[in-house]
C-alpha cells in the first residue's frame, strides 16, 4: 500500500445469484482513499456504487452477495479475505457507516442513547456510565439540542433530519477512520439536506476521518468532495479531482451527467437527458456498457472495453476518445455552456 | 393510562353484558329438561322442581333475575348438585383447569418461539425444514388425536406416566404436552415468518455495520421488534388453550372446569353452563387486555402517553 492511502480497492468484482442468472454489479472497480480526504462516488441507480461500498464493510446481503474478484486493503490487510468475526472488530470501529433513509435505519424498540451507546460499549470497553458520557458528547457534536432528554427517547419521537443526525452520532461513535456515507441526504427534505451537509463538513474537520461519500446529486458533490469518481454499470469510468471531472470532463457519461444536472441559471426549456436505459448486468454488453447510449461512440467502444486512460496524475477516464488515433471530440454545446455557468455559479464552486 | 385502562372496563362490561343476554336466549331456545328423569316423574313433581329453580317465572322475569344475580356475582344454583352454587362449583375446579392452560401456554408460546427462531436464523439449512415439519404438523393435526397417541404410547405402551385423572404434577405432564403442540406450532411459524422479515430490515444493517456480533443482533434488535406481531396472536391461542382444555381434559379425566361445563351440557344443567360461558367470557376479554397493555410494553410506538 502506498504511504497515504488508507484504502486501496484493486479490481473489485462483486456479483449476486439470482434466479435468471449471476447479476455482475461491480465489475472490476479500483480506487485508492487517501487519508483525511472526501472521495465521491457519483452514477445513477443501479450502476454499483452502493454495492461497492457493501463490499468494503462486508455488509454485502447473505447469502446471494459475494466478491468474486479483486481485493481491498485496509491496514496491508485483504478484507475480502477476512473472516466475519475479524470484520466485526473493524466494522464500526475503523470503518462506520452512513445509511441512506434515517426512516428505517434506527430500531424502533431500542432507545436512541443505547443504540448509540453500542458501538462504544463493544469496541471500547467503556462502563456503562463512560459510555453514557460519550455519547451525550456525540449528540452535542452532531447539534441534537437536549441530550440528555434526548437520549432516551425512541426514533419515532424524532424527526427525518434528527434521526440522520443520530445515525451520524452513531457511526462517529468510535472515531473512524473511513467513513462511508451512502447517499445521507437523498431521504432528506432539501433544507434538512444543507445542514447535514454542513454538520458533515463540520465534523470531518473535527475528527480527520476519510469519507467516501456515495451520492447521485452533482450538487452535494461540488459541495463535498475533493474527487469524485464516477460509475456506469459497474464500472468506474471516470476519476479525477472535483474540479477536473466538473471542468475538463473526458467521458461522455460525465458530459451527459453535467449536462442533466439542473442550475438555476439554465436557460434551455428543456433539461437535458441521456437516453435509453443501462444495460442488464447479468449479460452486460461485450464492449463498452455506455456505448449503445453514446451518440460519440466509435466502432472500437462496441468490441472492446476501453483501458484506463491517463489524462493528469489524478486524473482518468476510460473512453476510446482519449485514444491517439480517435477523433477529436468536443463535449456538446449545452454541456459546455453548463460548465462555464459553474464557474459563476456559488453552489458548484469550492 | 388509568383514564385507557378505565375506558376499558367500561366496554368489557358492556360485552360481559350483551354475551349474557345472547347466551341466556340461547339457552332457553334449547330444546330439552334439565330433568335427567322427565318422564317418570309426575306433573305436579316437575311443577314443584321448576317452582324452585324459578323456571316458571315469565322468560323476562327469570332474564331480569338472572342479571341481577350477575351483577351480585351470584350465578345461580346449579340443577343437578342440589343447592350448590355455581360458583361454589367453579372455584373447585378452577385449579387443574388453571394449572394445564397455564403451563401448556408457557410451554407452547416459548418453545414455538425457539422453534421459529432456529428456523429464521438457519433459514432454509436442515433444521429450519425439521422445526418447519414440526409446525406444519402440529397446526394440521388435532390435539385430540396428539391426545390419543400421548395416552396410548407414553402411558399404556411403555408406562412411563399415568394415562389419565388427576393426582399430582405427573398427571398433568400428557394433557399438558397435548393442549401445548397447537400454540407452539403456531407460535413457530409465525415467528419464522416475522424473525426472517426483521432481520432484512434495514437497522439490521445498520447493528451490523456497528460491529456487532450475530447472536447481539438477533437478540438485542431481532427478538423484540419480532415479537410485536406475535403479541397479537397471544389472544386468539389463549382463547384456543379455553377450548382446547374441553376436550383435552374429558380425555385425561381432569376433574376442570372444561369437563364440568362438557357434563353440564350433556345434562341441560342450565345454570354452570351460564356460569362456565360468563366465567371463560371474562377470562378472554381480561386476556385481550392484558395482550393490548403488553403490545404498549413492547412497543414503544404504541405506548400510551400518561397525559391523555
Amino acid at each position: 500500500m502506498k504511504k497515504d492511502n488508507i484504502l486501496e480497492v484493486n479490481n473489485l468484482k462483486v456479483s449476486f445469484k439470482t434466479h435468471s442468472g449471476e447479476v455482475q454489479a461491480v465489475r472490476g472497480v479500483s480506487f485508492d482513499l487517501k487519508k483525511g480526504e472526501t472521495l465521491a462516488i457519483v452514477g445513477e441507480s443501479g450502476s454499483g456504487k452502493s454495492v461497492t461500498t457493501k463490499a468494503l464493510m462486508g455488509l454485502l446481503p447473505q447469502p446471494h452477495g459475494f466478491v468474486k474478484e479483486g481485493s481491498i486493503l485496509f491496514d496491508d490487510k485483504d478484507i475480502t479475505k477476512m473472516k466475519d468475526k475479524n470484520m466485526q472488530a473493524i466494522r464500526g470501529k475503523e470503518m462506520a457507516m452512513i445509511f441512506q433513509d434515517p426512516m428505517t435505519s434506527l430500531n424502533p424498540t431500542m432507545k436512541v442513547g443505547t443504540q448509540i451507546m453500542e458501538g462504544l460499549l463493544k469496541h471500547q470497553k467503556l462502563g456503562k456510565e463512560e459510555a453514557k458520557k460519550k455519547a451525550i458528547e456525540l449528540m452535542n457534536l452532531v447539534q441534537i439540542p437536549n441530550p440528555e432528554s434526548r437520549m432516551k427517547q425512541y426514533p419515532h419521537q424524532f424527526s427525518g433530519g434528527m434521526r440522520q443526525r443520530v445515525v451520524i452520532a452513531m457511526a462517529l461513535a468510535c472515531n473512524p477512520r473511513i467513513l462511508i456515507a451512502d447517499e445521507p441526504t437523498t431521504a432528506l427534505d432539501v433544507t434538512i439536506q444543507a445542514q447535514i451537509l454542513e454538520l458533515m463538513k463540520d465534523i470531518q474537520k473535527k475528527v480527520e476521518t476519510s469519507i467516501i461519500f456515495i451520492t447521485h446529486d452533482l450538487g452535494v458533490v461540488a459541495n463535498v468532495a475533493d474527487r469524485v469518481a464516477v460509475m456506469y454499470a459497474g464500472k468506474i469510468v471516470e476519476i479525477g479531482t472535483t474540479d477536473e471531472v466538473f471542468y475538463n470532463p473526458k467521458h461522455p457519461y460525465t458530459w451527459g451527467l453535467l449536462g442533466s444536472m439542473p442550475t438555476l441559471e439554465s436557460d434551455e426549456e428543456e433539461l437535458f437527458a441521456i437516453p435509453g436505459t443501462p444495460p442488464d448486468l447479468i449479460a452486460p454488453p461485450q464492449g463498452d456498457a455506455f456505448a449503445a447510449r453514446n451518440k460519440f461512440a466509435l466502432e472500437i467502444d462496441f468490441v472492446e472495453q476501453p483501458p484506463m486512460f491517463k489524462v493528469s496524475d489524478t486524473h482518468y477516464a476510460a473512453t476510446w476518445l482519449l485514444h491517439e488515433n480517435a477523433p477529436k471530440v468536443e463535449p456538446p454545446e449545452s454541456v459546455k455552456k453548463r460548465i462555464e455557468s459553474m464557474d459563476h455559479s456559488e453552489g458548484a464552486t469550492r | 393510562m388509568a383514564r385507557y385502562i378505565g375506558q376499558r372496563v367500561i366496554y368489557m362490561i358492556i360485552t360481559l353484558f350483551l354475551i349474557a343476554t345472547i347466551s341466556f336466549v340461547l339457552m332457553k331456545l334449547l330444546p330439552g329438561s334439565p330433568l335427567a328423569n322427565a318422564d317418570k316423574l309426575t306433573e305436579a313433581q316437575q311443577e314443584v322442581i321448576f317452582e324452585k329453580y324459578g323456571l316458571n317465572d315469565p322468560i323476562p322475569v327469570q332474564y331480569v333475575n338472572y342479571l341481577g344475580g350477575l351483577i351480585q356475582g351470584d350465578l345461580g344454583i346449579s340443577f343437578k348438585y342440589d343447592n350448590r352454587g355455581v360458583s361454589d362449583i367453579l372455584a373447585d375446579r378452577i385449579g387443574p383447569s388453571a394449572q394445564l392452560g397455564i403451563q401448556a401456554l408457557i410451554i407452547g408460546t416459548v418453545l414455538g418461539i425457539l422453534l421459529g427462531l432456529v428456523s429464521a436464523i438457519y433459514h432454509n439449512g436442515i433444521s429450519d425444514y425439521l422445526s418447519t415439519i414440526v409446525a406444519v404438523l402440529g397446526t394440521s393435526i388435532p390435539s385430540f388425536v396428539f391426545a390419543g397417541l400421548l395416552q396410548y404410547f407414553v402411558a399404556v405402551k411403555w408406562g412411563i406416566l399415568p394415562v389419565a385423572t388427576w393426582n399430582g404434577f405427573e398427571y398433568s405432564i400428557l394433557p399438558t404436552i397435548a393442549l401445548a403442540i397447537f400454540p407452539m406450532a403456531t407460535c413457530a411459524r409465525f415467528m419464522r415468518t416475522e424473525m426472517i422479515e426483521v432481520l432484512n430490515e434495514d437497522y439490521i444493517t445498520t447493528a451490523r455495520a456497528k460491529g456487532l456480533a450475530g447472536t447481539a443482533i438477533i437478540f438485542k434488535h431481532g427478538i423484540r421488534n419480532a415479537l410485536i406481531p406475535l403479541v397479537t396472536i397471544l389472544g386468539p391461542l389463549a382463547v384456543g388453550l379455553l377450548t382446547g382444555t374441553l376436550v383435552i381434559e374429558q380425555i385425561f379425566s381432569v376433574p376442570g372446569i372444561g369437563e364440568q361445563f362438557v357434563t353440564s351440557v350433556t345434562s341441560n344443567d342450565f345454570p354452570i353452563i351460564m356460569g362456565t360461558t360468563m366465567f371463560f367470557a371474562v377470562v378472554f376479554i381480561v386476556m385481550i387486555l392484558i395482550i393490548d397493555i403488553l403490545y404498549g410494553l413492547i412497543d414503544p410506538r404504541i405506548r400510551l402517553s400518561g397525559k391523555d
